[in-house]
């Protein structure tokens, strides 16, 4: 009931936007946050020295690649879906999910690289950090993943189309933003390891 | 106009739901409702408010009475009395840092924030509910949890948190260091996890539904200054709040999965060196300053926009300066994220970058004196009528002058060295921020309470309740400069350690029993409060004559708030005692074209516009009821 005030009400305003997105954008304001947080707090510790320099693990690259490919197939599913094309909306969000959840795997083995490199997340804080960036991002991509399949079971519903595409815009948004907070984590310890 | 049939369809809709439908649980517990969700704050504010402020008294016990035997309180707090009537010094750590940490925290973030923002922003910007309801109900029951959470730890064997309200490893991160820093401390970051969730959910709320759910016409230039407030409010939270769960997860590795973050070469009792290396505690108050210092605005912005709006209507004045009320909260806002470092002068921080944060920090005074300066003028020459929620504001003002004169001195890093962690900024925080917060909270009580309970409370009982609490926080804060200057640190358990020291003992068993006697009023208010909800004198649909939009929906909205359409807005709210018209003021929903007498010539130019809005609408209408018949 409230939802179908507050959606009729916000459309009468000029710079509204749909309430529930809005609060989406807000929520990853505060992850952004809070990896801005760890990610100076990584800078302001290693300025202070004594710190374990390592190479990354190599499977970085190949997950960096899984997740860039997982947004493209989701966004076709996306444009599939405003054309109504829910044969290719399915196959898209199917193998956007697949690829998420090759993602996670991926990053698992890179804990296991690291853990073969001697880094471990007790030790110097150098690899510690790298072991809460990682986590704290999967952590985040699990929920992500948990979206994309209710997205996915809904367009097997026939409940995604172009009349109905709020929460489908919203997982797009949320996974093109994991995918992007990922690359932005690497890049910054390719840039600061 | 299309949607504001639907809206006004949907509202009959669900006024018909309530007749069906609601329970005692789903009206009063998991209810999705605003106004309740903003009373659960309230009353859950109010406990926590009791016991942060009971546990204040017995540490304020052993201050002023050090030789006093406390074995009548050996039922209360079991074996914390040792055999000789003696608080326990370790308990006297946990009862400070639960001090801080309640009131910080529970009261003036979750009680203060949580309920009017919760309550007022859908009232007064013209919305049926919260964006989210669900979201909404969410943040209060984590916000419960969390003080579930919070409460256990007080009756651990080891008892609650005991490194002080801003858990500084290593103290907090070794488990050996001191008995706080066992299980109490593990339940005080579970507890802290919860509450950023819970704050999160209703910043997100907040900022989104101002955002969005405004009724027409209400534009930002015409919201009240207790939107402003609560706006900028929730985006400092939004901001703030992520960066301490940074800082209370790399803790919480620390302590238990033996990371070390913040942790280096430590030699504690007695043992060998710990193992870990490589740590900075100093990051640790980065992060947790980080937050901490917005923190100190999300207490007080909210207690200031209250403040705006009571004086306003009180002195049926339009508030002095609204623009640069606004500007001066933006600027608030923008400058509480770049002075995080004036808490960790003494840190071994650099002194070059200890005068820019000194130099950043001096700014805020800027803001906060044109704010005081706008409610000294709003007040000057208006016809002040001093309800008890108006003395409460003007008692805001008072403390946030008295306590905003000596952050000049803290912030200054070279006079810090002299006054860091002494007395002096005990009296500082608490003057500035707990009580002038604690004041806007009253003040926001007293003022809304018709609203919320459809019943006045006894003004007689406020102004006894506001003279005990006004003059009994002056007498329990003042005198702490004195001890502060003279270099007495704070947290410490006796004064009769050090010579220098002894001479304020008498001093200090007069602040205790002004903080007895203060502690006491409160019961004034708390008889009161509960007394007025259900005795009260019935209250009339607008008791303070005020413009804003709550006072017009029913005495006792339902779900929904107006029964019809939701009203639109014309003007700004604060056209108290206008030039030419007949009332001393003209509520927000009154249009300009009703009111020629009193337009300015800039208004007058608005009516036409305004005209050609509502006409266009009726043919809208008309259209529309014809297609429906």
């Amino acid at each position: 009931m409230e939802e179908r005030y507050s959606y009729v009400e916000g459309a009468e305003q000029p710079i509204a936007m749909h309430p529930k997105k809005f609060s989406l954008w807000l929520f990853m304001v505060t992850v952004v946050m809070v990896f801005a947080g760890l990610t100076s707090a990584y800078i302001v510790r290693q300025s202070e020295g004594n710190w374990l320099e390592f190479e990354l693990p190599a499977v970085f690259y190949y997950t960096s690649g899984i997740i860039i490919l997982s947004s493209i197939f989701l966004h076709w599913a996306y444009l599939s879906a405003k054309k109504n094309e829910l044969v290719q909306l399915r196959i898209g969000m199917s193998i956007a999910t697949f690829l998420g959840l090759v993602f996670l795997v991926g990053q698992w083995y890179s804990f296991v690289a690291l853990v073969d490199m001697d880094v471990y997340l007790v030790g110097n804080p150098s690899g510690s950090f790298l072991y809460i960036f990682t986590g704290l991002h999967a952590l985040h991509l699990v929920s992500g993943v948990i979206f994309l399949i209710i997205v996915l079971i809904s367009s097997f519903r026939y409940k995604v189309h172009s009349q109905s595409m709020v929460p489908m815009e919203m997982c797009v948004t949320y996974w093109h933003f994991l995918g992007g907070l990922w690359l932005y984590l690497f890049t910054f310890m390719l840039l600061n390891h | 106009m299309a949607t504001a049939n639907v809206a006004s369809h949907s509202a009959h809709d669900h006024d018909h739901d309530h007749e069906h439908h609601e329970n005692f649980i789903t009206k009063y517990i998991f209810t999705l409702d605003h106004k309740m969700i903003g009373k659960q704050f309230l009353v859950t504010g109010i406990f926590w408010a009791l016991i942060g402020g009971f546990l204040s008294i017995l540490f304020r016990l052993q201050l002023g009475f050090p030789d006093m035997d406390m074995t009548f309180l050996k039922p209360l707090l079991g074996g914390w009395i040792d055999d000789g009537g003696k608080l326990d010094p370790n308990f006297y750590l946990a009862l400070v840092t639960m001090h801080g940490t309640i009131m910080v925290f529970f009261v003036l973030t979750a009680g203060l924030s949580g309920t009017f923002s919760n309550f007022l922003i859908p009232l007064q910007i013209g919305a049926r509910d919260m964006a989210s309801g669900f979201m909404n109900m969410l943040s209060y029951w984590f916000f419960f949890i969390s003080g579930v959470i919070m409460f256990i730890s007080l009756f651990l064997e080891n008892g609650p948190a005991g490194g002080g309200w801003v858990v500084y490893p290593p103290l907090s991160a070794l488990e050996q260091a001191i008995p706080g820093s066992g299980m109490g401390m593990t339940l005080w970051l579970i507890a802290m996890t919860f509450f950023i969730a819970s704050s999160l959910l209703g910043g997100i709320n907040y900022v989104s539904t101002v955002i969005n759910l405004r009724t027409k016409g209400m534009t930002f230039s015409r919201l009240p200054l207790t939107i402003w407030a609560f706006f900028l409010t929730a985006v400092i939270g939004i901001l703030s709040f992520p960066v301490l769960f940074a800082a209370a997860l790399l803790l919480v590795f620390d302590r238990s999965f033996g990371t070390s973050f913040y942790l280096s070469d430590i030699y504690i009792s007695g043992e060998g060196a710990l193992p870990n290396t490589g740590g900075s505690p100093v990051l640790y108050q980065h992060l947790f300053w980080f937050l901490g210092h917005p923190e100190v605005y999300i207490v007080l912005l909210p207690a200031l926009g209250i403040t705006s709006e009571v004086i306003a209507t009180n002195s049926r004045k339009p508030i002095f300066g609204y623009k640069a009320m606004i500007i001066s909260m933006l600027g608030i806002t923008i400058l509480s994220f770049v002075v995080w470092a004036h808490h960790m002068f003494v840190s071994g921080m650099n002194p070059f970058l200890g005068s820019i944060f000194m130099f950043l920090t001096l700014i805020i005074a800027i803001p906060s004196a044109v704010k005081v300066f706008n409610y000294l003028t709003t007040l000057w020459r208006g016809n002040l009528i001093f309800t008890p929620g108006m003395l409460f504001s003007i008692g805001l003002v008072s403390f946030f002058i008295s306590g905003g004169l000596t952050g000049i001195f803290l912030g200054n890093s070279a006079i810090d060295i002299q006054l860091h962690d002494t007395y002096f900024v005990v009296a500082h925080f608490h003057l500035v921020m707990g009580s002038a917060s604690f004041f806007g909270l009253m003040a926001g009580v007293y003022h809304w309470f018709p609203k919320m309970f459809g019943r006045m409370m006894d003004a007689r009982l406020g102004y006894i309740h506001f003279w005990l609490t006004f003059v009994g926080v002056y007498l329990v804060f003042f005198p702490m400069h004195y001890i502060g200057i003279a270099g007495f640190p704070r947290r410490y358990y006796s004064f009769t350690t050090y010579d220098f020291s002894s001479m304020y003992t008498d001093l200090n068993m007069f602040v205790s029993v002004a903080a007895i006697i203060t502690f006491a009023a409160q019961f004034i208010f708390l008889f009161n409060f509960f007394y007025s909800m259900y005795r009260g004198r019935k209250a009339s649909a607008n008791p303070w004559r005020s413009t804003t939009l709550e006072w017009t929906t029913p005495i006792n909205p339902g779900h929904g708030n107006w029964p019809g359409e939701i009203p639109s807005v014309y003007r700004w709210p604060y056209d108290y005692s206008k030039p030419g018209a007949s009332e001393d003021f003209i509520p927000q929903t009154v249009p300009l074209s009703a009111t020629p007498e009193s337009n300015l010539p800039h208004e007058q130019e608005m009516v036409k516009l305004e005209k050609e809005i509502i006409a266009e609408e009726d043919v809208v209408l008309v259209a529309n009821e014809s297609k429906e018949s």
